[in-house]
């Protein structure tokens, strides 16, 4: 079952969980053997960028151990090889730039999208 | 044949239409002979604590007993009572991680402790799957 | 880069079931996921959309934005709204083109075989 992850949704609570919960949860779905693949579109485009810094953060005595870092953990799901794809439009929308980025996705148009979804059995959207 | 649909949720009791959605799917799955797999995924495993207690509504001026508030364990309790009437099987698996953060392992008969891996091996054995994500 | 994304005939038979739960007032994503819907059935795909929860409110008839719904079903789209999510919201008048639906087909919509479901 060749499964594709739609992230839209982003910096949902991850602060709290100190990671984004959907990568979080398609990792460990890869790490069961899953054949999945990463699209990311809407504000999760945002998760690409290089210099994303929520470090600091504390509560009175309580500081935040280990700030959320979505690139890193979008690297980590490549090294896993997790193909993972970003719309082109939304980078554009939010002035994202391809020197900001991570490298090692795969850019696509929303043209495109419905040709993509093709190559899988299952489609979910988070 | 009975078939399978496996549905993984995200959100919180009492936060989003799309618990009452989810749950009428469930409803609607079962009624018809089906089989159903829940994956309740963070703040979704607050849904079947059983701690949870109806309450009386001060604005209408109502009693505890004539509010006869819902909640969310006893819809899903009673979903469980209705697979059983139907002989067909509720699943419901409560992410065990997000149990734990949240400090929500007390709940009704019927859940048991999960994780991703459940999720994905009840996918790939479902006719049917749904994934109705958190905002 | 190139986007050259092949098909089998399997690929062919899927059926897409879109659920829509947002509406086109309050999210600005509405209209992306409708141009999906779009996009995919220009491939000749077989495409429903399940309007519910707030995504039933612009099919009322004489809604701004109702029109996206009636456009989609004569493009061929399967356009379905949720019987309970428009009578919740008093809607009694839908636009051309917009069924009423209850919860059990979208059940069964879900369990036909090689339906990829996807939420918005």
């Amino acid at each position: 079952m060749k499964i594709l992850s739609i992230v839209e949704t982003a910096y949902r609570a991850t602060l709290e969980e100190q990671d984004d919960t959907i990568l979080w949860l398609n990792h460990s779905l890869k790490n069961n053997g899953a054949d999945v693949s990463l699209l990311l579109r809407g504000n999760a485009v945002n998760y690409a960028v290089r210099g994303q810094n929520a470090g600091g953060l504390a509560f009175g005595d309580r500081k935040l151990a280990h700030a959320p870092e979505p690139d890193r953990d979008l690297q980590k799901l490549m090294e896993a090889k997790v193909p993972v794809y970003i719309i082109e439009e939304d980078l554009r929308e939010r002035g994202l730039a391809q020197a900001g980025l991570i490298g090692g996705m795969e850019k696509v148009s929303r043209k495109a999208v419905p040709a993509l979804l093709e190559r899988f059995d299952q489609v979910w959207h988070w | 044949m009975a078939k399978t649909l496996t549905i993984a949720i995200m959100d919180p009791p009492y936060e989003t239409a799309n618990t009452t959605t989810a749950l009428r799917i469930v409803n609607a799955a079962l009624t018809q002979g089906n089989n159903v797999t829940v994956f309740a995924y963070e703040g979704a495993v607050n849904l079947t604590m059983k701690g949870q207690q109806p309450h009386a509504n001060p604005v209408k001026g109502t009693s505890v007993e004539q509010e006869q508030h819902p909640t969310t364990k006893d819809w899903i309790a009673s979903l469980f009572e209705l697979a059983r009437k139907n002989s067909v099987k509720l699943e419901w698996i409560n992410c065990g991680l997000c149990v734990d953060e949240r400090g929500a392992g007390d709940w009704i008969e019927g859940p048991r402790r999960g994780s991703p891996k459940d999720f994905y091996e009840a996918a790939q054995k479902s006719d049917g799957i749904l994934v109705i994500p958190a905002k | 880069m190139t986007q050259d994304f092949s098909l089998t005939q399997e690929d062919l038979m899927a059926k897409y079931l879109f659920i829509e739960s947002r509406d086109p007032y309050d999210s600005a994503d509405s209209p992306n996921l409708l141009e999906l819907v779009k996009g995919v059935r220009e491939r000749n795909q077989d495409v429903m959309l399940f309007l519910i929860q707030n995504g039933v409110l612009a099919t009322r008839d004489g809604a701004r934005h109702s029109e996206r719904y009636r456009d989609l079903a004569r493009a061929g789209v399967s356009v379905l709204a949720d019987s309970f999510s428009l009578r919740e919201r008093a809607i009694d008048r839908v636009v051309d083109g917009v069924k009423p639906a209850e919860i059990e087909r979208l059940v069964g919509l879900l369990l036909e075989p090689g339906t990829k479901a996807i939420w918005h």
